[in-house]
């Protein structure tokens, strides 16, 4: 079965395993989500189901979105993500999915989410290049550098890295192990960090890189 | 920040004494060596508590042979069996990072005494 959920990043902590050594976890406020819509072959020629999660009030969302709610017949929610999955018919409109229903402790996940939007930024701290010297008659201090060279090839290769919006972008970090997951307080606690400031809205599915072990297996 | 005090209040230890800067501690450590679990007993004087929540930490420091050896434990942690608190030292400041560039007898902190009645 496909695993996926919803959820708010709270923060970051350590907790100790049962060797006694501290892990770095992030805790994500984890569900639960409203199966919103369910898409069909027949229908839309794929298999997925859309969940909300995190309710707001209603003129919170806009009116397309409003609408989808209204027809399922659940409250308006902040986030609004569809997962594909195997078969929908495990899943009605309306059901509510508990954290402790999808991920057990040992599972390994991917966590998706919007990084935290860093504005402009130029090559040193876009893309970790050098700079230059500060002192002594130096004039180049955190430029781009050399950019498409002379007569040959005349002019900027593709690629060329330079200034430009960093973060703010899609974000996935893959091979997450879940350490804890609590369905009675919606707590699912992930090893390492995860991308977005506390708050954030984030998709949990299950990796899609397939573990050394499960490969065995 | 509630959820994350949620997720520290199983681990949190209740059973350690109350620290303070200064204070001589000993320590007892779990030590694992292959299957066998042994009990090793760090001294020292406590000079900086790092942290807070489960993330705690502090700095123990004791000159043995003539070389300073500093251990930074987190304070939450099962390796620590117990802490016991030998004696108090009077102290004026939160970090006693100064006591690293003194030697001998001016490493010493004066004793702090009970109140008296």
């Amino acid at each position: 079965m496909k695993k996926f959920m919803l959820g708010k990043k709270a923060g970051m902590t350590q907790i100790f395993d049962a060797s006694g050594i501290a892990i770095p976890v992030t805790v994500i406020e984890c569900g639960p989500v409203s199966v919103v819509q369910k898409k069909t072959i027949e229908q839309d020629s794929y298999q997925a189901v859309k969940v909300g999660f995190d309710e707001v009030k209603e003129n919170k969302v806009n009116k397309p979105d409003m609408g989808q709610f209204k027809k399922a017949g659940t409250k308006p929610f902040r986030g609004l993500t569809e997962f594909r999955v195997e078969d929908t018919d495990a899943y009605t409109v309306g059901q509510e999915i508990n954290v402790s229903d999808m991920f057990q402790v040992g599972d390994v996940v991917d966590v998706h989410g919007t990084s935290k939007g860093k504005g402009f930024q130029g090559n040193v701290k876009r893309h970790g290049q050098k700079g230059g010297h500060e002192d002594h008659g130096s004039k180049y201090h955190r430029q781009v550098g050399s950019m498409g060279a002379s007569a040959s090839p005349s002019h900027i290769l593709k690629g060329k890295k330079m200034p430009g919006q960093m973060g703010n972008k899609n974000i996935t970090v893959m091979n997450l192990d879940v350490v804890l997951v609590d369905g009675e307080r919606n707590i699912l606690c992930v090893k390492g960090a995860i991308p977005g400031s506390r708050g954030a809205v984030v998709a949990i599915t299950d990796t899609k890189k397939v573990s050394k072990l499960a490969k065995k297996a | 920040m509630d959820l994350i005090k949620a997720v520290e209040q199983s681990q949190l230890r209740t059973d350690l004494p109350k620290l303070e800067i200064g204070d001589y501690l000993k320590v007892s450590l779990r030590i694992t060596e292959g299957s066998r679990e042994r009990i090793q007993v760090f001294e020292g004087t406590l000079i900086a508590m790092k942290g807070n929540g489960l993330s705690e930490t502090i700095t123990v420091r004791r000159v043995s042979y003539g070389v300073g050896v500093e251990r930074v434990l987190p304070l939450h942690s099962p390796k620590i069996d117990q802490i016991e608190v030998v004696r108090k030292g009077v102290v004026r400041r939160a970090k006693l990072y100064y006591l690293r560039d003194r030697v001998g007898k001016a490493a010493r902190l004066k004793e702090k005494l009970p109140a008296r009645k």
